[in-house]
């Protein structure tokens, strides 16, 4: 639709209070929002869901990270008075002789939840919750999700989930414990650890929930993206977002069941007596009836959920990174039909990875040879997106926006973890680096940092779209050279203790030789500090977050990164309910037409321009 | 002191917000474009910047962490941890490779086509050749990388095969210690019931009328001969486990339930070793910080034995010394162990079943049958033979 002119002044919506009202009769729906509650607490509206995904995985980010941070205090400075943390932990610090210690149990909490609420909490519901409700139908040219009713109640389990894995930090004998993979028999049985007592009681029924939003999200972004694309939205003119958006719910979809699964075999262990997981067990000074169960058939179940979900948490940055280069870059992203076969590939590979987690478990060395073969297999996929990224760059205009610094730091990132993955993924390799911290480093560079990166490319991208502000880019400039540099400097320098063999989830390193070599103490403590100081930038983003959207520099253009993707047509910065009052614009070529000449001396060309004659439609060839 | 830090970290915060707020009001005041463009300009020279100093600091790095770098300062002490070894270089000089050059393209052409005033983009959207390439290449690369690791793997996890000599011993984990368990003179692990076990005078479960049993020893420490195959049998009383030397290159997890194997061949004596650590500079310092005139780390080097699965709260102390001697060291330390039933149990009334055989009348005998009928049930009788105890795991795993 032409009618939609992008380079008008925008009428802005900022104050949602103004201009709502205007647009009431144009908005049916709009009676479902009309008092605060249903606007801002139980909203219909994706655009609100967005936002509420994205506060709460902020809010769980700063809690995770946070609680980094007393385990690196714990790593980096092993020796250190940790009284002055007693208010804030209570009995967890263990004083004596005038001297505060971390008790070991919390230790392994703090690691446990640490893991729980970045992977679950953050990069999957935060990531995805946030970009795939925002941009499924703003993208598509739909009015909302196929069911706003389904979208509002999976915050709301997100938000359940999120209660009942706050209330566990709470209770006497502490969160759940045993490591973020919860591997029977050590979270089946509460003689094995005191957070296997109630707190894993809750541990369970927070990620049963936490799954129901998971599928109430998927199912309806799968549905949105198959049957609600506006008039001329072809599958292959979806922009990479969308695309990486749709996979990565059909994944959840088909792997977060299978953590049910294992989840309730799990309970009916710790609670009826089954003998599922557990075998021939002497513990607390008695020989427990279980008998015939494995705890490998538990890894088989956790891990068929537990691979697919690092792509879960992955491809949605991909998918943002891909958009975010191509606009900054002011050029079409290169080999848009590969990244999308990229995409499926990887998608499908997920699923016949999952037991190379457990090359070192016990399961028969035979079956290793299937797993490393297709594990390698996704370097290919990977590879080629990471080719194409670069070549994206190639020839372009960059533009240094902080959204752009992000996306390029993401590439670095990908290329740094991915490579790493190519040794553990080799089951003669892992042999030896299996469980060190050589695994820390691959997963949080290549999974954690990584795929915050490209949330924050996300943000800073489309909060002008959220908020009708943009962000400070000084701010955010310093946010990303801190957090790039910081980043390397806290996972880097892990390898070199994971090739020394140092292994994970030690409380401190001093009970071998081999992991106290000289020099180790000071690398902790320089990861420590450098954890320190990123999760300072964090909290400046943070800072700049909230101050952006109240008092941010105010957008005057609809399109303020002359972008051709529909989430800019609408017109108003903010849409409101139902995103285009109007007719919804109907869509003429691709998404990636920059770097091309439009009539109106703009250097790219609107998915809503029709094609000239003659020219052939990007995507298509 | 708390809210002096925090004071001075709300100061801080406040003061680079303001910072960036002055910076963006100063750049409207100048001109938008303008400032914009030297903030892209500064940008792209950051991209050129980080570049170097990443890359430099990765080379720097590794050399200042080779002493301790697999492969390069701590050789492996086991035969098949050097071709472990060797797929860990392939793999890191080709991803090495990888990285260096697509580092240097991404940042560089960041730099290179950073915008400037009057340029376009070009529009290119893609290339079937280059693309074509660039999936085959790194194809054919993990080819070969998946041939040469699988072949390592299969060698290394192969179980002894038929007439071997090998010695086997047993590691059993539980919170959070080992015992390992030698089979004795008679070369034969005897059987374990879990159901029997007491930690007061059997801690593994071995059941005394299986004669295997009674000659077998728990020693503190792994001792091993040099050279010769070792076979470890892998178990865990209560949780999961790693049975993890990481000098040998060897971990395996230990599985309740279900025994694991692990088969492996010390290639140096610990004193050997420790002559190939005399000139690594991490091994030069005290090995006592407290007492800076004492054995050096090298002089006191042991090989150790650490748990990688996490088990609860005592996970990171799991140690025990692992020593490897020459044969005839070897032999004369086995003359001096005990065996744990001699020690532990023989004699003692209430304590030793063997004391009370065939007494019909012996008040224990219905319980005593009872754990006999159990035993049927669901525990499988272990050990008899390596070749057996392993069809018997063979068979675990078909149960997945």
């Amino acid at each position: 639709m032409a009618n939609i002119d992008t380079t008008k002044e925008a009428i802005l919506e900022v104050g949602h209070d103004h201009g709502h009202d205007d647009h009431h009769d144009d908005h049916h729906g709009d009676k479902y929002q009309s008092s605060f509650v249903t606007r801002y607490f139980f909203s219909l509206d994706h655009k609100m869901i967005a936002k509420q995904f994205l506060f709460t995985g902020m809010f769980w980010a700063v809690i995770g990270a946070a609680m980094s941070l007393v385990f690196r205090y714990q790593l980096g400075f092993p020796e250190a008075d940790m009284e002055w943390l007693q208010p804030l932990l209570g009995r967890w610090i263990i004083v004596q002789d005038g001297m505060g210690s971390l008790d070991p149990e919390f230790y392994y909490a703090l690691v446990t939840m640490h893991g729980t609420i970045l992977v679950f909490f953050v990069l999957t519901a935060g990531l995805s919750g946030t970009f795939s409700n925002l941009l499924i139908p703003l993208q598509l040219g739909a009015r909302d999700m196929a069911s706003p009713l389904l979208n509002m109640l999976s915050y709301w389990f997100f938000f359940l989930a999120g209660a009942i894995m706050f209330s566990s930090l709470f209770v006497s004998t502490g969160p759940f414990s045993g490591g973020w993979v919860a591997y029977p028999p050590l979270s089946a049985l509460p003689q094995a650890a005191s957070g296997s007592g109630v707190g894993m009681t809750l541990w369970t029924l927070s990620l049963v929930f936490f799954v129901v939003s998971v599928l109430l999200g998927g199912v309806n972004y799968i549905t949105t993206v198959l049957n609600m694309r506006t008039k001329g939205m072809s599958m292959w003119r979806m922009p990479l977002t969308i695309w990486a958006f749709f996979v990565t719910a059909i994944i959840g979809l088909l792997s977060f069941p299978v953590l049910v699964s294992a989840m309730l075999l799990l309970m009916f262990d710790r609670g009826l007596g089954t003998s599922f997981y557990l075998s021939e067990i002497f513990i607390g000074g008695q020989a427990l009836d279980y008998v015939g169960g494995s705890p490998i058939l538990y890894q088989h179940l956790f891990w068929f959920l537990g691979h697919p979900e690092v792509y879960i948490i992955i491809l949605p940055a991909m998918g943002i990174v891909s958009e975010v280069l191509s606009v900054h870059a002011r050029k079409p992203i290169f080999g848009y039909k590969a990244m999308v076969f990229s995409i499926l590939a990887i998608a499908v590979l997920s699923f016949i990875v999952w037991a190379h987690h457990m090359f070192m478990s016990g399961i028969n060395p035979f079956i290793a040879n299937i797993f490393v073969i297709f594990t390698l297999i996704i370097a290919v996929p990977s590879a080629v997106k990471v080719f194409n990224w670069i070549a994206t760059l190639f020839g372009g205009n960059i533009r240094f926006t902080s959204a752009m610094l992000f996306a390029i730091g993401f590439v670095s990132m990908f290329i740094s973890g991915g490579l790493t993955g190519i040794f553990l993924g080799n089951s003669a390799i892992d042999i030896q680096l299996h469980d060190t911290y050589f695994v820390v480093a691959h997963f949080h560079i290549v999974m954690g940092v990584a795929a915050f990166f490209g949330m924050f490319a996300g943000i800073y991208h489309w909060f002008p779209k959220m908020f009708g502000r943009f962000m400070n880019e000084t701010l955010g400039k310093i946010h990303f050279w801190g957090t790039l540099v910081g980043a390397y400097a806290v996972f880097w320098p892990m390898h070199y203790l994971g090739m020394a063999g140092v292994p994970r989830r030690y409380y401190r390193f001093d009970t071998f030789d081999f992991s106290s070599s000289p020099g180790f103490d000071t690398m902790n403590q320089f990861i420590t500090i450098a954890a320190v100081i990123v999760f300072a930038l964090q909290i400046l983003f943070i800072i700049n977050f909230i101050i952006s959207a109240l008092k941010g520099k105010i957008v005057k253009d609809l399109n303020p990164w002359n972008a051709t993707t529909l989430e800019w047509t609408t017109p108003t910065m903010v849409p409101g309910h139902g995103n285009w009052p109007g007719a919804i614009p109907a869509v003429e070529r691709w998404a990636y037409d920059y770097g091309k000449d439009s009539d109106d001396g703009k250097d790219f060309i609107s998915q809503v321009t029709p094609l000239k004659e003659g020219e052939h439609d990007g995507g298509g060839h | 002191m708390t809210t002096v830090i925090i004071i001075t970290l709300a100061l801080i915060a406040i003061i680079v917000v303001q910072i960036g707020r002055l910076i963006e009001l100063s750049a409207s005041i100048r001109g938008e474009e303008e400032a914009e463009q030297e903030a892209n300009n500064r940008n792209a020279w950051g991209m050129l910047v980080f570049l170097f100093v990443f890359l430099a600091a990765c080379i720097y790095s590794s050399a200042y962490y080779a002493p301790t770098m697999l492969g390069y300062g701590i050789e492996a002490a086991s035969e098949h941890g050097d071709s472990l070894d060797q797929t860990f270089n392939i793999t890191l000089v080709l991803t090495g490779i990888v990285f260096i050059i697509t580092h240097i393209l991404l940042f560089w052409f960041a730099y290179k086509y950073r915008r400037k005033k009057g340029k376009k983009s070009i529009f290119i959207s893609h290339d079937n050749k280059l693309e074509v390439i660039w999936t085959v290449i790194p194809a054919v690369v993990m080819t070969f990388l998946v041939i040469s690791g699988l072949e390592t793997w299969n060698e290394v996890t192969a179980d002894i095969q038929e007439g071997e000599d090998y010695t086997e011993i047993e590691a059993t984990g539980y919170q959070w210690a080992w015992i390992i368990r030698y089979p004795g003179a008679d070369n034969l692990l005897g059987t374990r019931n879990f159901r029997k076990i007491n930690t007061a005078n059997n801690p593994l479960g071995q059941e005394w009328e299986d004669e295997k049993n009674l000659d077998d020893f728990h020693p503190n420490d792994i001792v091993l001969p040099v050279g010769k195959k070792v076979r470890v049998r892998i178990t865990a009383r209560d949780v999961l486990h790693n049975f993890y030397l990481p000098h040998f290159r060897l971990k395996m997890d230990a599985v309740p339930g279900m025994p694991t194997y692990f088969v492996f061949t010390p290639k140096y004596t610990t004193e050997e070793y420790r002559q190939i650590l005399k000139d690594n500079p991490s091994y030069q310092g005290p090995a006592d910080e407290t007492e800076p005139d004492g054995k050096k780390r090298w002089e006191a080097f042991e090989y150790e034995l650490a748990c990688a699965e996490l088990c609860g709260k005592g996970h990171y102390s799991m140690r025990k010394v692992v020593r490897i001697v020459s044969q005839e060291e070897y032999d004369a330390w086995l003359k001096e162990q005990t065996s744990f039933y001699d020690q532990n149990v023989k004699g003692k009334a209430g304590v030793d079943p063997l004391l009370s055989v065939s007494h019909d009348d012996h008040g224990h005998e219905g319980e005593h049958h009872d754990e006999e009928a159990h035993e049927d049930e669901g525990h499988e009788a272990e050990g008899e033979h390596s070749e057996e105890a392993h069809s018997d795991e063979e068979h675990n795993e078909g149960g997945h």
